[in-house]
């Protein structure tokens, strides 16, 4: 069953279409990122999920029935948002407890269900303590625990990790997806990071102006881009134009070719001039100009290193240039 | 050689202030502290003093001798109904203001953008800029007798509802303008400003996706405005309840001019050092609002009120 359907769904504000006529799938109980480059409509898209804002056009399904008239308070979906927004003025087991006690538990039942919450995500014995003492990850993990607690059918991250420092990001990254298989809820993620969306989504949507431009599993997106948008926003692939790709194939559209993919050679289809070169540890990155396309290659530390201004030639295995169709 | 050869006394005094900031920080803070401390807190201390003599009745001289005997002067019916009459209006006035300031703060903190906005401020702070005395003059054009809201009660043929209401015993009279009810809107007016701004300030602080937050956890308004919007306010409209509280307590010019003729705790204050001469009494009733605000305070504090700050 789908838990979320959009149906050609429109949010216009003014004459800004922040959501364009999106039609969204959703499967019960999978791990759906929303990704896309700020102002692309994903985070309203979530908000329209929420109830927070309506449609301007267009359905909204949640498990089937039409949402269009159901105020946020009345939709089985909770949400983890980008501030947290924990409320100061109560300590973290009330914070966690919130939504048991606008539901009229008592006391007792709702602190004992926001205990195990806060156990579950490993935060047992903060109860007592008061948002502001806590730190970025802390708050993160009582903004989910908070939202766990009303076992919602469908918990909304909106850019859950943006705030967190590298390395505790990609904790709670392995920590959302255990949880995720744990409970079995469908958790619908919003985020900016394409690494985010890929390592952690088991399908991932790809916004830009407002539409969805392509929905596909992490491999899919990355190696299979259909258009050079996603091929450049999600794998920072190299896009060929598509008269560079007539030449070397024959077939007139753009083509793409993942940075790792590209090998120096004696003799090959494309020459390139070297136009920079950055230490990256594993890889060197190293950047060209070839007919007027910049491209960018990822080089092991063993190859050899060409040097600034060098003209090299640039070849790739068969089935490396992955053909794409033109449009965004 | 870094230093120049000749410099400045400026220079000079500004590096050594530089290498000894504490000799900046009590410059800057010594005359306001002997301002606030021996002119404000003195003068203070003095009044407290007085409130403790008393005044021999007979010859008006004031006899300085400790006693309480002025304090439970302050007990005997006719003083303790001033006070009671006092905090009552203090109180209904206080709650009348956050009633009222609370949509309008609301709105001015989260939807007034831009050019609004300026118009929001302007509405809100230009009454006081006029006159205290010019407003409550126009006041009591506005509510006499013969002013212009009985004419427009009658023009609307409702001037029967007035009459009704200003029949009422303790809030009616002959007009609006000698009547209690008169002196509260008053009040209620000219401290608004005061109400406005501190809960304006104390829900700006309030992001929007708190709010969401708490719809999104199943609370529907009237439950999001009780368990959130109304704490995270709560600091504002006790900060703005001690300036419509306090004022109230110490106005002596408005009672004066619209209400009653009986008497506020200012206007007590006023006619015991002024006429009668008697400023230990002058002095115990000026203590009263004192000891009110600080219970009040100590109250609000126990029940949390600033645990949103």
């Amino acid at each position: 069953m789908s838990a979320v359907t959009f149906d050609k769904v429109s949010r216009h504000f003014g004459a800004v279409r922040a959501v364009d006529g999106v039609d969204l799938d959703i499967a019960e109980g999978e791990f759906f990122a929303m990704l896309g480059p700020s102002g692309s409509g994903k985070t309203t898209c979530l908000r329209l999920i929420a109830g927070f804002e309506r449609p301007t056009a267009g359905d909204i399904r949640i498990f089937g029935e039409p949402v269009a008239d159901l105020p946020p308070y009345k939709r089985q979906v909770n949400t983890v948002f980008q501030d947290y927004a924990l409320f100061p003025h109560l300590n973290v087991i009330d914070n966690v407890a919130y939504g048991l006690m606008i539901a009229g538990q008592g006391r007792k039942p709702r602190h004992k269900a926001a205990d195990e919450a806060l156990e579950m995500v490993r935060l047992g014995g903060y109860g007592a303590r008061r948002p502001s003492e806590l730190s970025g990850g802390q708050r993160q993990r009582v903004a989910l625990a908070r939202a766990l607690v009303n076992k919602p059918r469908v918990l909304l991250l909106d850019e859950p990790l943006g705030a967190l420092d590298l390395k505790l990001r990609e904790q709670m990254q392995e920590e959302l997806k255990t949880l995720q298989r744990q409970l079995g809820i469908t958790f619908v993620f919003v985020t900016h990071d394409q690494g985010e969306a890929l390592s952690m989504a088991d399908r991932v949507a790809v916004f830009n102006e407002g539409r969805i431009i392509q929905v596909g599993a992490p491999e899919d997106i990355y190696f299979r881009p259909e258009v050079p948008f996603v091929a450049d926003f999600v794998g920072s692939s190299n896009v060929l134009p598509a008269a560079l790709v007539a030449r070397l194939t024959g077939e007139n559209c753009p083509a793409a070719i993942r940075p790792e993919r590209l090998q120096l050679a004696e003799d090959g289809p494309v020459m390139a001039r070297v136009t920079g070169l950055s230490f990256l540890g594993l890889t060197t990155r190293v950047s060209f100009e070839a007919e007027g396309t910049r491209l960018t290659a990822l080089l092991p530390q063993d190859a050899p290193r060409p040097a600034q201004g060098d003209l090299v030639a640039l070849t790739w295995a068969e089935g490396d240039l992955h053909l794409m169709r033109a449009g965004l | 050689m870094i230093a120049a050869r000749s410099e400045s006394i400026g220079t000079r005094l500004s590096d050594m202030l530089w290498r000894r900031p504490a000799v900046l920080l009590v410059l800057l803070l010594l005359p306001p502290v002997l301002w606030l401390g021996i002119i404000y807190l003195g003068s203070l201390f003095a009044l407290l003093l007085q409130s403790f003599f008393s005044i021999d009745h007979f010859t008006g001289l004031i006899n300085y001798r400790f006693t309480l005997s002025t304090y439970a002067e302050l007990f005997t019916p006719a003083n303790f109904d001033i006070i009671l009459r006092t905090v009552t209006m203090a109180a209904c006035c206080t709650l009348a203001s956050a009633v009222i300031a609370f949509p309008i703060a609301y709105y001015a903190a989260r939807y007034a953008r831009g050019k609004w906005r300026a118009v929001f401020y302007l509405g809100i702070m230009m009454p006081l800029w006029s006159s205290y005395l010019v407003k409550i003059y126009a006041w009591k054009l506005i509510l006499a007798k013969e002013g212009i809201l009985t004419w427009a009660l009658e023009g609307l043929r409702l001037n029967w509802l007035l009459e009704a209401y200003l029949s009422l015993p303790v809030v009616g009279g002959n007009s609006l303008s000698v009547s209690t009810t008169g002196t509260f809107i008053v009040f209620v007016y000219v401290w608004m400003p005061f109400m406005i701004l501190p809960i304006q300030a104390a829900l700006e602080r309030v992001p929007g996706s708190m709010l969401e937050a708490s719809g999104d956890l199943g609370a529907r308004p009237a439950q999001t405005f009780r368990h959130v919007l109304f704490p995270l306010a709560l600091p504002g409209i006790v900060a703005g309840s001690i300036f419509t509280f306090s004022l109230t307590l110490g106005d002596y010019i408005i009672p004066q001019i619209i209400g009653t003729s009986r008497l506020f705790i200012g206007q007590a204050v006023y006619q015991h050092q002024g006429i009668a001469g008697n400023i230990p009494l002058a002095a115990a009733f000026a203590v009263v609002p004192i000891v009110i605000m600080g219970l009040y305070l100590w109250g609000a504090k126990r029940m949390g009120a600033f645990d949103a700050l």
